[in-house]
């Protein structure tokens, strides 16, 4: 399981912090699919980053910490920000964004691979033998072994991809964290390759976070989803239910301007654009093009709390609604 | 221009591009479109989207109607005239005519140039304006009409954009030179979804107003599906089906476009069953039979072996397949 407790995370710039990622509380549960969806700039990448224990200069954390624990044959484990980092690859590993060129050009696939495994794992087998597993694991996720003799160049954006999958999850990890796993690949390879994500997250129970701004890819294949803007969750509920009622007005503009196939109608993208990260709006940073917004809205920060079981939003208006019906 | 109005706005006829991979001498050749017949009509203004897979010879496609390429066989006519003939050749008027809008805004543009000095420069050396009065006026004009003005946009570089607006400025430059034929080279794949739908409005909404025609380059189907007027799916550098967008996305008939349409991630409707991937696509390129044939579920022997030539399927619809999804309307 992943806590994230009351995170923020600024970037330091010359004219001051900016601040990227603020008050998230959140859990993402063992064995489920979660989503991040959000436009660009929304902090997505960042908050992977911070997940995922890669905290330089100019990132650091201004507050609250995020808490990784499991179980992985049999030894419990618990990691906290700044250990989280001896556990990459083992317990936890990360695809990041445009994957297919994070590979060394002049190394051959099999030698990223031995790289990569640590020592403590092989043991005393030889390259063969390590390489062999590799091999029956390649063929398990429906990829040709050959693909090991191969330089990345020759290889296309699909397989590439799917190699960095493979090298990803071959230690399986308990959690994996996806950047935008599909977006540089056309339609075909991205069902393919969301297909195998899938196929891999049911066989060995693992978490799987899949950062993507293509609410399609979320609707396909996550269980819950969370609604980023400007920093910070707007929004957080199981994908079926999100999608069907979306309870937050920036989630409900998203979703309804989704073209859909088999129907014509006229659809509205959201007007205005997200605010400036440096200086945002005091109150709710969605207030500015929200057409419901009131003097509140643009006032206070609103809470993301629980609305309903299992969904959570921060809205003023949401809370309004529930005041006067009860 | 000529008085006497071609039928055809654009036209192109078995246009073929082959590219050379490897050293002269021991190189391979790969055919990148392979005799694509196409064309748009001049009376009425329509969106034409030409979607597939990456690789599949969309951008060289354009690139050969914005006369970047030269196609190496087949002719490509604009308004009756062929882009071979050079008597009936000039820039300025081609660029008139004929104008792109690309994938990347910020690639569009020079980060160290104000954005609206592209847009002066379009009506200056062209022009369309006499002088820098004037083009303030004919450059507002059009930053309206993508809904942004020129108090707005003037002095700024184009990092001070969004990509959703940034683009924007890029269909303006467009549309200053009032051309006929817009070409978008994939222009929301890089623009947020909440952007993206505001970009393909303005197509449907411009393409009335100024009667002109897009050439919508995209992966997208579902906004290929919003938009457009007919639809042009490429498999592999050849043409394997041409329609009615309506008609298509309803009923595919090509295995490849359904294979595409099922492959949309869609909301509202799960996938259920995995789909095969391809290994090696350059051997694709190399087959002479049908090219799709190894991914198809439905393909036969015939299809292995002959080469399918085009079927008319009734109304504006053909497909290239020996063995097409819908019957041939009587």
């Amino acid at each position: 399981m992943l806590k994230i407790e009351n995170l923020s995370a600024s970037y330091q710039t010359i004219d001051g912090p900016v601040h990227v990622v603020k008050h998230l509380n959140f859990d993402i549960r063992d064995n489920e699919i979660f989503g991040i969806a959000g436009e660009s700039g929304c902090g997505k990448t960042t908050l992977l980053r911070v997940l995922y224990d890669i905290i330089q200069y100019p990132l650091s954390i201004d507050e609250g910490r995020v808490v990784l624990s499991g179980v992985k044959k049999g030894v419990p484990y618990e990691l906290t920000t700044g250990e989280i980092r001896k556990a990459w690859w083992n317990n936890i590993s990360y695809v990041p964004q445009a994957a297919q060129s994070v590979l060394n050009p002049i190394m051959r696939l099999k030698d990223q691979f031995l790289d990569s495994i640590p020592k403590q794992d092989r043991g005393d087998e030889s390259k063969e033998q390590t390489l062999d597993r590799v091999r029956s694991y390649l063929k398990e996720l429906g990829l040709s072994p050959d693909v090991l003799n191969a330089y990345p160049f020759q290889l296309s954006g699909g397989m590439r991809q799917r190699a960095i999958i493979a090298l990803a999850t071959f230690m399986s990890p308990g959690l994996i964290l996806a950047d935008e796993p599909t977006t540089a690949l056309d339609v075909v390879v991205q069902r393919g390759i969301l297909m195998m994500l899938t196929r891999l997250q049911k066989q060995y129970k693992n978490t799987l976070v899949i950062v993507s701004h293509d609410m399609g890819v979320h609707y396909q294949i996550c269980d819950r989803v969370g609604i980023m803007y400007s920093g910070s969750l707007v929004e957080l509920g199981p994908t079926a239910d999100l999608f069907r009622e979306p309870l937050h007005p920036y989630s409900r503009m998203l979703i309804g301007a989704l073209p859909v196939v088999g129907d014509k109608s006229a659809k509205e993208g959201i007007p205005g654009r997200p605010p400036s990260l440096k200086d945002p709006p005091p109150g709710c940073r969605f207030a500015p093009r929200c057409p419901r917004a009131s003097e509140r809205c643009r006032r206070e920060v609103p809470e993301f709390r629980q609305v309903r079981p299992g969904r959570f939003a921060a809205c003023h208006l949401l809370e309004e609604e529930a005041q006067s019906h009860a | 221009m000529p008085d006497v109005k071609a039928a055809k706005l654009l036209e192109l006829d078995k246009v073929t591009k082959v590219f050379r991979i490897g050293s002269i001498l021991f190189g391979k050749k790969m055919t990148a479109i392979d005799q694509v017949s196409l064309s748009i009509d001049a009376g009425k203004p329509v969106i034409l989207s030409i979607v597939g897979e990456s690789g599949c010879g969309k951008s060289t496609l354009c690139k050969m109607i914005l006369r970047v390429y030269k196609p190496d066989r087949g002719e490509i006519h604009l308004d009756g005239h062929n882009y071979a003939d050079r008597r009936h050749y000039n820039a300025d008027q081609f660029r008139l005519n004929v104008q792109p809008i690309f994938q990347n805004p910020y690639e569009s543009f020079s980060s160290r140039k104000p954005v609206d000095s592209y847009l002066y420069n379009t009506a200056l050396r062209l022009g369309i304006a006499k002088s820098r009065a004037e083009a303030d006026a004919v450059v507002d004009q059009a930053l309206k009409d993508v809904g942004l003005s020129l108090a707005t946009v003037k002095g700024k570089y184009s990092a001070q954009f969004s990509g959703g607006e940034l683009q924007r400025v890029s269909i303006a430059r467009a549309l200053i030179t009032k051309p006929r034929l817009i070409i978008a080279d994939e222009p929301v794949a890089a623009i947020d979804a909440s952007m993206k739908m505001n970009i393909v409005n303005l197509f449907k909404e411009l393409k009335d107003k100024y009667q002109v025609s897009f050439i919508y380059i995209t992966h997208d189907l579902s906004t290929a599906y919003y938009v457009s007027d007919y639809i042009a799916t490429l498999y592999r550098g050849v043409l394997v089906e041409y329609g009615p967008a309506k008609e298509i996305m309803d009923s595919p008939a090509h295995p490849y476009t359904e294979l595409l349409m099922n492959a949309i991630p869609r909301v509202g409707d799960k996938w259920r069953e995995d789909i095969a991937l391809p290994d090696l696509e350059s051997k694709e390129y190399m087959q002479t039979a049908c090219k799709f044939a190894n991914r198809c579920a439905y393909a036969t022997d015939e299809c292995r072996r002959e080469t399918p030539s085009f079927e008319e399927l009734g109304g504006e619809r053909r497909v290239l397949c020996f063995h097409p999804l819908i019957g041939k309307k009587a």
